[in-house]
This record gives C-alpha cells, structure tokens and sequence, in this order.
C-alpha cells in the first residue's frame, strides 16, 4: 500500500497539474463518504431523499459541458439537497488521472469514462463497484444493446449517459448545391457524389488525419456495415485476427476513399496534419474548402463556434451511407458513468443519472444525445439533435465505438497502435495487406 | 553539498580537540541537515530506487519478468526511433546552441545597440518551452493561409510567381492528361481543318471569371485548328468531355499548339465563350496543350510538420529558446576575458579572425564547455516542446526517450514497467556528463 502512494507521487510530480488538482480533490471527498456509509443503512437508503454525504465526480467535461452537467447536479440537489456532488473536470487526461489515482488507491466515488476498454480494466483490477442496483431503471430505459454494453460477468458495472452518434456525415449545403448533389443512398452513391463533388471544384472530404480517432470512426462505420455485428464483436475482443478477409474488405472501400488524393483538402499530407476542429471548419468556411467531414455529432458544437452557419440551410447532415442490407446501423461512443464506491449517496446520484430526468435535464440544454429512450423528442433544442438522438436510442444495431472497446494501448493512445497504424494507411492506401498485418501485430502486443 | 558539509562540521570538531565535542558537534550538523535529508530520500532516493525496482516487473506490477523490459527498449520500432532521435538531438543541438550563442555574444559587443539586442535574443527563454512549443507549431502549419513560415515563403515565391486565371484544374476527361505545372495536353493529334475541346473541372466555383460566357462547340473551318476551352461541369455533373448548357467558357487560357518535335508553333488566348483559333496551321499533325501559364498553382506549403522535417522543425524552435541563455552566458565570460591580451594581439598585426580563433575562443573555453554540458543535459531530457510541436501522425517520428518514457506510462499505454526500465535507461544515459559536470565543478572549486 504504502509503496504504491509513494508510486502515485512521483507519478502526479510528472504529471499536469490536472492531476494534482484532481488527486487533491478526491482526497478531500474522501472523509465526506466515508462518514455517510458509517451513518446510514445501505440499500434502503437510496429511495429515502432524506440522503445525505458527498460524492466526488470525476469527468471528461469542460466548458459548456461542464455548466450543463453542474445543471444536472442542481436539479439532482432538488430531490436531495443533502447530497454534496462536487465535479472535476478532468479533461482528455482522464484515463491517466484516474488511472493514477486508482492505483494510488484513492479512486474518486464515480468516474465518467468514455472508454469501455478503461471500464473493464478497471472491473479486472477490482476497483469498480457493482451498480445492480439500478439495473431496473437501467434495462427499463435503455435498449438491450446497451445494457449488454455495461454488463461484465453477468452484473452491471456501467451504463452510457451521454451518447455520441459516430455514423454521421456533416456537409456544407452550399457545396453540395452548387455540384447539384444530395443525400446518397448507399456507399456507390456516395463515392460517385465525391467525385462530382470534386469535379465541382471543391474537395469532397475533409480529413482530421492528425487525430487518429476520426480514422478508427471510418474504419468501424465501414466494418460494422461490411462484415456485420457479429464479426464486429468479434474483431471488438480479438477473437478474429486484424489479418481476417473481412477487415482487408473494409480497409479496401477505406482505401477508396484515402487514394481519391486530389479530392481529399490538402492531399493526404496535408490531412495529416489537419486536427479535428480545423477539418470541421474547412467545410464550414464561405466558400467552402472542402465539401463534407465525416465524424459524428458532435461536429454542430464546432461549427457553432467557427462560424455562423444555421443547422439545416448552411450545414446539414445525413447518416453514414449503408452498405449492403445495413439500415439503421449506428456505431456510437459514449460517456459512461462507473463508481468506485458504493454509498447510499452514489447509489442515489446514479439512479438519478440513469432516469428519464437525469437524461432530460441535459438534453433540453442541448449538445447532448441521450441512449435513454425514455427521453423525448421533443426535449431537444433542434430537429437535427433529435434526429441524431433518436437515431442512437432506436437503433436497430447499435456498437460501440471499437477502437474505444480496445485496450487504450491499441486504440486509444495517440501516435499509437490502430491510431497511428490508419495515419499510416491514409499515407499510404495501397497498402492493404500491410495495414492489416500491422495493426493485427499492434493488437495482439495490446490484447495479451 | 551534504558530504561536504557534514566534513566542514567534523572539522570544527577536531579544532575542539575531544572527542565528546566532536560527536556532539556531527549530532548538530545532522540535527540541521535532516530535513534537507529527509527531503532527498522522500522525494529523490525512494523514487529512483523504486523506479529501478519497478522496471523489472511486467505492466502490472505483480510478475517479475528480469530484464524484459529492456530489451523491449531496444526492440520496438517507436521505441528505437527515440533513441536514434536523441542521438541526433545530443550532436547537433548543443555544439549549434553554443556556436549560436558564441557568434551572438562576439557580434553584440561591437554594436551600438547590443543591450535591445540581447534582451531581443534573450526573450523566448521567458516562456516555457511548451508555449514556444504551440507558437511553432501554429507558425510551421503547412496551409500558407495559416503558418506563418509557408506564409513568407509564399510571399517570396509569389514575386516570381506567374499569374494564371486560375489556381486548380483537371481533365474533364482522359482526353486531356497532365497536370497544373506542365499544363494539360489532349492525347490525339490533330491536324487543320479539326477542332479540339478542352474540358477541365475541379475548377474552384468562385475562380470562375465574371466574364465567362456559355461555352460553344467548336466548328471546323478548313486550314485552322478550332476550340475551345470550358469548365466542363455542371450540377449533377453533366457528361464529360461534351459541351453543354450551363456550362461556361474559360477566358483568357493560355492555348499552345505544340508540332510533333514538341516545340511550340503557335499560342492563343481564349475569349469570353473558351473559343480559340489557330490560322494557317500548315499540315502535319498537332497537339494542342492547355499552357502551364494559365494556371497560378498555389504555393501548398512546406510539411514542416510531416514526418521527414519534424525533428528539424523541433530542433529550430528548441534552439530559437536556448540561443539566448547561450548568449547571455557567453557574454558575461566574454566580459572578463582581459582586453590587454586582445590589444596585445591586434597590436601584433593578428586579424579579426585570428584574434577571434586563437585568443578569444580559447580563453573562453570553460564557459563554453559550461554551456555545451548544460546543453547536453537539457537535451537529453527534452520533451515538452516536442509534445506541443509534433501533431500526432508525427510525433512518433520525432519521438524522444523522456517522451516515450512519458507516453509509455501516463500517455494511455499505463505500462508503469516498461515506462520505469525507459527512465532508468535515460538515467544511465545522464550519469556520465552529470559526473563530468560535478568533476568540473570540483576542479573549480579546488
């Protein structure tokens, strides 16, 4: 015990202040919890509103997320105004601060991950706590492909409370106006629009090559449509090799789209080096510099802050082409919410989040697309948002976001594993066999 | 220090001549030594012995695995890439800092403004390395629109530059092959009394004159050669390689009429509808070529930040801090060199130059050697600014050893083993120039 803090000192010197601030913090939570489980009878609490103690949140959101989620905490307070929930953002370093602080052994009460790989790693290690608890309001508001998601060996550990819909393109309507082009149908339609797009004189993709994340997006809305959900799963657990036919297939119809250089903003060299903000921006430019971006929904919040676009006369948005019989196919990520302890305060706090409430208060604000289908559609700000949400909740095959189910090593890390190895595929598409053996290499190297 | 300190209080001692003072004396100096001692073990020793210890065990912590991790160090491509990089790093960084700073400290003596200057030079070292990090990184972006080094060079290459009508272009069809720099040439020759269309696309919509007119289709006249050239699209993309409605004409292209040699016969404009004529053409047979002329092919940028100019573009910046730390040492050693032996030496009819070689670099060799060893050092343990230089698709090829300690244990791998047989590894590497360093120091001190 003892070497291990000496350990997770010396590591939080090397780290960002982030760290320190949030180590610090849990220290703090620490005596709040530990006197509301010596007070109260465990279990029967959670239905009393008459809870009291504190529970430390640690997150990955900031800025306007961060105000939303502190919403979310005030209305929580309504019911139980005796609970303390203090938030800390803990920003893209999340893995590492509460990894750090998790083998410091002073993990905070729940964690929001938007790594399921992170979530079972942590079960393994036997940091998490059970949440049966609220298993009935969970499978009561989600669709089974969700409560699949947070179940490890047969109990529940994690639920998604905020989704992310990944099978999204974002276009510049202008752009697709002027090449007199709309909506495809399907894949071939969509790679002939590129090229009308590009003979238009204004590049068909933007590419964030620089962040690998947006690659492994491309890769799995490909996979899941090509080889289907069952060799998706498979391929999630490593149960099939990277070698498989069916990912050399999906690196193929990928390779379409990475060897059309002259219509991809900048060549590849350039999408290299492109991060995601600037990709979403070149489309959303007057005049346009490239015509459409392929990422998910939460493209609306930069265009909102780059420029000055209206949903649906300046930018819309249509769901990732189908491939073959893939209708209403959806590859999504998501913030799931996970504990490290278990008092009748977090137990409270997760009911909450997992309730129709708990998702609404979040989802009128906007910026947020809720799995739980028990929020309305109406709830939502715009029709853009709810048509993305609803398309989450009601999908008829949902994955999650693979590289995110993989440990962090493989896909997860930047300039690393899947990451790194699709830059490289973007750099050089003719590379079929290549890439997959590559990234076939990494993964068994992260899977052991 | 603590040793020598606790000798000085063992001295004093002896000075006392009995042995009871003598003890009591080393209770005291350790009496006041003990804090900075516990600080040391807390903070210093424990970690490194603990670093060591955790270096021979897997990921986990829980399997001794013995030397694994090491010659993990040496079998990973990432991994070998850092170490190769810090070898470039250690042999070209410090000797260019110092030269850098020798040259700057030599040069502002002589000049009138030299404090303005050197407070100028001396400047980036008042930000951290990870802001002059971010600076570079947004001044070596490859857009010209938004790096500021592509920019210049831009503007440099713009003087010379031609000035086309327009910046981008391809074949409409595979009739016309080539590309922006070579201009674009229709593959079957022609000879007079036949006509040549010209389609493009990929034509950016707002580089489409204002004056552009509705593009016709040639008619052939006897004895000429007859054109045109067009955007060959429309929304929905239209039929390539035919001339339609809504589709307009280029104007003010650049047309050549290249004979079988190659060379250029005859050249033409185009009009408002991309018509063009070539009289008199003579027989034999031609090719009519769109000119390079016509096209003013942006400047794309250089990729200082791709993966064959990383490591220099880091070590620009790297450098752009420390040369003024070089310089403002190097002065202050250059400021007690004695003038007697300079004028001594100019008096005996030496030059600048030599006067520069044979008396001043040699009396400022110690302060030289400071610099180059404290550069060394620094150097060996960069890794911030590479962090906020490199994007991502490049930052394994400007890896580092302190950085792939960084990113092996906290970067999202969490391989705590790996990450402290990588420190240990950097930390062997430190031990010889930091025991050169504390001979030197004890030299001086003698």
């Amino acid at each position: 015990m003892r070497r291990h803090r000496i350990a997770t000192a010396a590591a939080l010197l090397a780290l960002a202040p982030a760290a320190l601030a949030a180590g610090c913090g849990s220290d703090d939570d620490d005596g709040g919890s530990t006197s509301t489980s010596a007070g109260g009878a465990t279990g029967a609490a959670t239905t009393a509103t008459d809870v009291s103690g504190s529970v430390s949140v640690i997150g990955i959101w900031t800025g306007d997320e961060q105000r939303s989620f502190q919403a979310v905490i005030d209305k929580f307070n309504e019911t139980y105004p005796d609970i303390d929930v203090r938030y800390t953002s803990a920003g893209d370093n999340l893995p590492t601060v509460v990894g750090t602080a998790v083998e410091g052994g002073n993990p905070p009460d729940i964690a929001t991950i938007a790594q399921p790989g992170l979530i079972r790693e942590f079960q393994r290690q036997g940091a998490l706590r059970s949440i049966d608890y609220a298993r009935d309001t969970v499978s009561a508001n989600y669709a089974p492909d969700f409560v699949d998601l947070g179940t490890i060996d047969g109990r529940l550990f994690s639920f998604v409370y905020k989704g992310a819909n990944k099978s999204t393109v974002w276009f510049n309507v202008e752009a697709f106006r002027n090449a007199g082009v709309e909506d495809p149908d399907d894949w071939d339609e969509f790679l002939t629009n590129a090229r009308t797009l590009g003979a238009s004189g204004v590049p068909a993709y933007s590419i964030a090559g620089a962040d690998g994340w947006t690659l492994t997006d491309l890769f799995e809305n490909i996979y899941l449509r090509q080889a289907g959900p069952e060799k998706y799963d498979q391929l999630s657990e490593h149960r099939i090799p990277w070698t498989d036919p069916s990912v050399r297939a999906a690196l193929r119809s990928m390779a379409q789209v990475f060897s059309d250089r002259e219509n991809i903003l900048g060549g590849t060299s350039g999408a290299l080096q492109t991060e995601f903000p600037a990709s979403v921006e070149a489309v959303f430019q007057n005049p346009a510099r490239a015509a459409q971006v392929i990422e998910g929904d939460f493209v609306p919040g930069v265009v909102a802050e780059t420029t000055r676009l209206r949903a649906g006369e300046g930018y819309d948005v249509y769901g990732f082409p189908e491939i073959g019989d893939s209708d209403d196919y959806v590859v999504g990520g998501g913030d799931s919410i996970a504990t490290f302890r278990d008092t009748p305060a977090v137990r409270a706090f997760v009911e909450f989040l997992a309730s129709t409430e708990g998702a609404s208060t979040w989802a009128e604000r906007g910026g947020f697309s809720s799995p739980n289908r028990t929020v309305g559609e109406d709830v939502y700000p715009d029709e853009i948002t709810a048509d993305i949400a609803t398309a989450i909740a009601e999908a008829r095959t949902f994955r999650f976001d693979m590289s995110d189910l993989a440990p962090a090593a493989f896909g997860g890390t930047p300039s690393q594993g899947e990451w790194k190895i699709l830059q490289d595929f973007l750099a050089n598409p003719s590379d079929i066999n290549g890439t997959a053996e590559k990234l076939e290499a990494a993964a068994a190297r992260a899977y052991r | 220090m603590s040793a020598s300190a606790l000798r000085g209080g063992a001295e004093t001692g002896r000075g006392g001549g009995r042995r009871h003072d003598r003890r009591r004396a080393s209770l005291v100096a350790l009496l006041f030594l003990a804090p900075a001692l516990i600080f040391l073990v807390v903070w210093i020793v424990y970690p490194t012995g603990w670093t060591i210890v955790r270096s021979f065990f897997d990921r986990g912590g829980d399997e001794f695995i013995a030397f694994d991790n090491y010659k993990e160090i040496f079998t990973t491509d990432t991994l070998q890439t850092a170490i190769k990089n810090n070898v470039i790093w250690v042999a070209v960084v410090p000797a260019l800092v110092t030269a850098i700073g020798l040259v700057f400290a030599v040069l502002t003596e002589r000049i009138a403004w030299s404090t303005a200057f050197k407070t100028a030079v001396f400047m980036p070292m008042a930000i951290s390395l990870f802001a002059a990090g971010v600076i570079w990184r947004i001044m070596d972006e490859k857009d010209p629109s938004r790096g500021t080094i592509n920019a210049a060079i831009n503007e440099v290459k713009g003087v010379f530059g031609s000035d086309g009508v327009l910046s981008a272009g391809q074949g409409s069809s595979p009739q016309l092959t080539g590309s922006v720099e070579q201009g674009f040439v229709l593959r079957n020759p022609v000879t007079a009394g036949e006509t040549a269309s010209l389609g493009l696309t990929a034509i950016p919509p707002d580089e489409v004159p204002a004056d552009a007119r509705q593009a016709v289709e040639p008619r052939a006249v006897e004895g000429e050669i007859a054109g045109v050239v067009w955007r060959d699209f429309k929304p929905g993309g239209g039929r390539p390689g035919v001339v339609e409605t809504e589709e307009l004409g280029i104007p003010g292209a650049t047309i050549e009429l290249r004979d079988p040699g190659g060379g250029v016969s005859q050249t033409a404009t185009s009009g408002a509808d991309g018509s063009f004529v070539f009289r008199d053409v003579g027989s034999g047979q031609f090719r009519v070529a769109i000119g390079s002329q016509t096209f003013a092919a942006p400047f794309t940028g250089v990729s200082w930040l791709g993966p064959k100019l990383i490591t220099p573009a880091v070590m620009i910046a790297y450098i752009w801090v420390w040369a003024g730390f070089a310089m403002v040492i190097i002065a202050a050693g250059l400021s007690s060199i004695s003038r007697e032996v300079l004028e001594a030496a100019r008096t005996d009819g030496a030059t600048e130059w030599q006067v520069f070689r044979r008396v001043t670099v040699p009396m400022l060799a110690p302060v030289l050697s400071v610099v180059f060893i404290t550069m060394i050092i620094n150097v060996l343990k960069v890794f911030d600014i590479i962090l906020s230089v490199a994007p991502q698709s490049s930052q394994d090829d400007a890896n580092v050893i302190a950085l792939a300690m960084w990113r092996t244990s906290f970067g999202g791998v969490n391989d705590f083993g790996l990450g402290s047989a990588i420190a240990v590894f950097l930390f062997l590497l430190v031990i010889p120039v930091l025991a050169l360093n504390i001979r030197r120091f004890k030299r001086e001190e003698a």
